[in-house]
């Protein structure tokens, strides 16, 4: 199936630009956050390149009305700032910064056979069972 | 100079990915959407997820194999610290619907205040998180 093909290709290419960027090193992600420490700042580029990629192709794809290989765009269309998305996101924040590893690139690193990546993707794995099991229980 | 370009240009390639993604798929490429949205998929949901995921996969057995230093790890931390971390960020990217890349990156890009605010949370919360951890562990790197 040709999407499945292509968003393999597009996995090489997203984790390239990952271990160019650095962001496969947690070293780097950590001294990125770390601003009162020692501060190393270069890994902002990485969000002005993407962004400033895909900012202006973003306006220009979506003008189509279907995508290439699929019959339409899934978009997420949520607009409430909700509770879920604050503590959410400070919860991803804070496990973030603790060892300067986000999904992609932990993933990504499993490739080293060490065992920092295994132990992060697998409690990850298991942190998204866990929400999933404790937001249906309480029907959220 | 080097510093700046490999990133700025490592960011530039991410772009062009998730705007493939986009083009080709109508899909947005928040990583940890597509790794849950794989553990629970349907049938016509699950290929695009774990070969994405295989992707990953794959650039990293490349990067191992030409350029091993940009996966090389020099952070000291317990095993319970990474444990932790894994488990905030599993369970946070799912109850905030998104992470780096999809909030970061593709929610940004549109103009979601939800990925606005989002990211200038989990942004915030990483500085204060990795400065906290190195006032009060030494935040060996």
């Amino acid at each position: 199936m040709k999407s499945a093909l292509t968003s393999f290709l597009i996995g090489i290419l997203f984790a390239l630009g990952l271990g160019l960027a650095g962001m496969t090193q947690p070293q780097k992600v950590v001294s990125f956050l770390d601003i009162f420490g020692n501060w190393d700042p270069s890994l902002i580029f990485v969000m002005v390149g993407a962004i400033g990629v895909h900012f202006i192709l973003f306006r220009i794809i979506v003008k189509r009305k279907t995508p290439v290989l699929t019959d339409c765009f899934h978009i997420p269309n949520k607009t409430t700032l909700d509770k879920k998305l604050i503590i959410g996101a400070a919860l991803f924040g804070i496990g973030w910064g603790l060892v300067g590893y986000c999904p992609a690139p932990a993933v990504t690193a499993l490739a080293t056979m060490t065992l920092q990546p295994f132990l992060f993707v697998l409690s990850m794995l298991l942190g998204m069972v866990l929400y999933k099991f404790f937001a249906a229980k309480a029907k959220i | 100079m080097m510093n700046y370009l490999y990133p700025l240009l490592g960011g530039v390639l991410i772009g062009l990915s998730v705007s493939l993604m986009l083009y080709l798929n109508g899909r947005i490429t928040g990583v940890s959407g597509i790794i849950n949205g794989s553990l629970s998929a349907k049938k016509n949901d699950f290929l695009w997820r774990i070969t994405f995921i295989a992707g990953l996969l794959v650039a990293g057995l490349i990067l191992k194999s030409f350029w091993p230093e940009s996966l090389t790890s020099t952070i000291v931390r317990s095993d319970a610290v990474i444990v932790i971390a894994g488990l905030l960020v599993g369970f946070g990217t799912v109850m905030g619907g998104g992470c780096t890349s999809g909030h970061g990156i593709c929610g940004i890009s549109r103009l979601s205040l939800r990925s606005i605010i989002a990211t200038l949370i989990f942004m915030s919360l990483g500085v204060l998180s990795a400065t906290l951890f190195r006032l009060y562990f030494g935040g060996a790197l």
